[in-house]
């Protein structure tokens, strides 16, 4: 019994450990691949060891790499997504934590209904918004502009910030804001000295969850920017794709890290509040 | 901001600052959603090509898009991307969900290193496995230096096989989330039950296919739900990984309404195939989505 249940669990953490390398094994060669020179990756295989190390692709990815008929690098790209994404973040955020106050601490006739119109807008493919959009901006001066890409980021989050914000707010006893409104408290008073001092995990949560499907966004940055507003999604997609003589995977590799470690580097600290807000979504409220 | 004296009621300014501080993301729902839903709806049944026109044109474009070749090559890839990336992504999460439930060290560390291709773009993830799967230099030349000389994986660019380099992909990409879902359920459930059981001489493998997965079929639900959300929504992966080709034999409804209203001037007809693809969402959205709001009300 004993011999048995010891094999058992060496059997158990190979298969984790096995999954573990299945998983790891992408990020490996996306790392290593970009530190070789191209000689080296014809002449070498995919998950051999750099024999020296350079970080040429790098610089080339950055700063001179062809997206298209440009040769600038993501660098441009990267700085459309930081303007873009922190607007955006911030915004959808505070409303989604206003609104989610609305719904779950001051329900009114038709608020439950409300709450439901716009939990649907979390559902929807977008592709059905996308014309609609397109001709909309136009009219604003907005197309083709990293403004135009926030206020889309914006419209089109809100329905999942209110959703995390609603859901976290219902558990928020009643009796403390029954208490608060006793003592006097208005609205604004309440949500300020009661309410937000004690979201701080959910402003986490949502802050993390906007960031990172903003950042990793690739259908409105490629429908409504171009030149120079898109963001480093497309820039990525345009340097991968640009048919060269010659196809630089190092450069490719470089580019594509580039372009995940923002949101590597926030999983790496917060992965535990990106978690929360993972199973959330799936997690009655 | 405002104070009050009496607690009791609340004055004109409490009655209604919550309907209109509400009232701004209200109407951004109401236009920018479901407007734009009645708009494109409108679209759809125009003559519309390059340039939106508003000249009916009744059922046409409908009639165009089930005529064409591509649309139903895009929905039949759907249908198998959808139900082996939903069928192996369940699989591997469940399975992982299960080992690392039985109280293994460093779970967290294994967890994380699980989780992580979550945090990355599907463009970055198409990127990395385009490389990976290319038949010159990547996995094909791997297996053929280990000695294995005949091997071909020539998937990428054989139209018959593309679409399922978008299934490991997207395999790899989601399972880890599945596991975190199940994780978080097999958490919940009473360890007293699964104690029982063992008393009684069950083996593991059967408590688990009996009495804890069964329990879990609300956490089964919703995963099924968002991953048949991230299938009909999927367009990075394949813009990234395959662009749709070769030819378009990778292309998936989301890739073709892009390309037949954006670059192709089709606008009519990229109209009608959202429309199509909303249809989808709703019916498979819509019953879930009454199911739980009434459920959460009830109880």
């Amino acid at each position: 019994m004993d011999n048995q249940n010891k094999l058992w669990r060496v059997a158990l953490y190979a298969v984790l450990v096995y999954a573990a390398v299945y998983y790891l094994l992408p990020l490996y060669i996306m790392a290593t691949t970009s530190v070789k020179s191209m000689d080296e990756i014809r002449a070498g295989n995919l998950i051999a060891l750099p024999m020296s190390i350079t970080f040429d692709a790098w610089g080339k990815a950055w700063a001179t790499a062809c997206t298209g008929v440009e040769c600038g690098g993501l660098s441009r790209y990267f700085w459309n997504s930081v303007q873009m994404v922190i607007p955006a973040v911030l915004i959808s955020t505070t409303l989604g934590a206003i609104n989610g106050y609305v719904l779950s601490k001051w329900r009114f006739r038709g608020s439950e209904l409300t709450f439901a119109l716009i939990l649907f807008g979390v559902f929807i493919p977008f592709q059905v918004v996308l014309l609609p959009m397109a001709q909309t901006l136009g009219w604003f001066g907005m197309a083709r502009s990293v403004a135009g890409l926030v206020f889309v980021h914006v419209v089109f989050g809100i329905a999942s910030t209110t959703l995390f914000f609603r859901n976290y707010y219902v558990g928020i006893p009643d009796e403390l804001i029954k208490a608060a409104r006793l003592d006097g408290a208005g609205f604004w008073r309440i949500f300020f000295k009661v309410v937000l001092p004690m979201s701080t995990p959910i402003v986490m949560v949502v802050l993390i969850w906007q960031f990172t499907q903003i950042w990793n966004d690739f259908l409105f940055g490629v429908v409504f920017s171009s030149g120079d507003s898109q963001p480093i999604t497309v820039g990525l997609n345009n340097l991968a794709n640009t048919s060269t003589s010659v196809k630089e995977y190092n450069v490719d590799m470089a580019a594509a890290i580039i372009a995940a470690l923002p949101t590597i580097i926030v999983y790496v600290l917060a992965g535990k509040y990106f978690v929360r807000g993972l199973t959330a979504g799936a997690v009655k409220g | 901001m405002t104070s009050y004296n009496g607690p009791a009621q609340y004055g004109f300014a409490e009655r209604w600052l919550p309907r209109l501080v509400l009232a701004p993301s209200f109407l951004l729902t109401l236009v920018f959603v479901y407007g734009f839903i009645l708009w494109n709806g409108y679209l759809s049944f125009t003559t519309s090509r390059l340039l939106p026109n508003y000249e009916w044109a009744g059922l046409a474009q409908y009639t165009t898009l089930f005529a064409n070749e591509r649309w139903w090559v895009a929905v039949k890839n759907l249908f198998i991307f959808g139900s082996l990336f939903i069928g192996g992504a369940m699989a591997v999460g469940i399975f992982l969900a299960v080992l690392l439930d039985q109280k293994v060290r460093q779970e967290g560390a294994l967890r994380t290193l699980y989780l992580y291709p979550m945090a990355l773009s599907f463009i970055v993830t198409g990127t990395a496995w385009k490389w990976m799967l290319n038949p010159g230099l990547g996995l094909e030349k791997l297996v053929q230096d280990w000695g294995f000389t005949n091997f071909t994986f020539d998937w990428l660019v054989n139209p018959d096989m593309s679409i399922y380099t978008v299934v490991i992909a997207g395999i790899w990409q989601s399972s880890g989330f599945v596991m975190a879902l199940f994780l978080a359920g097999l958490r919940g459930i009473d360890d007293s039950i699964i104690k029982a059981a063992q008393i009684d001489g069950a083996s593991l493998p059967r408590i688990y296919w009996k009495i804890v997965l069964p329990a879990l079929r609300p956490v089964f639900f919703s995963t099924l739900m968002i991953l048949a959300h991230i299938a009909i929504k999927s367009f990075d992966l394949v813009m990234a990984l395959t662009g749709g080709g070769p030819g378009f034999s990778s292309d998936v409804p989301a890739t073709f309404m892009y390309s037949t209203a954006f670059t192709r001037g089709q606008m009519g007809v990229g109209a009608a195939s959202a429309m199509m693809m909303l249809m989808t969402v709703a019916a498979i959205v819509v019953p879930y989505l009454y199911s739980e709001l009434r459920g959460s009300r009830n109880g």
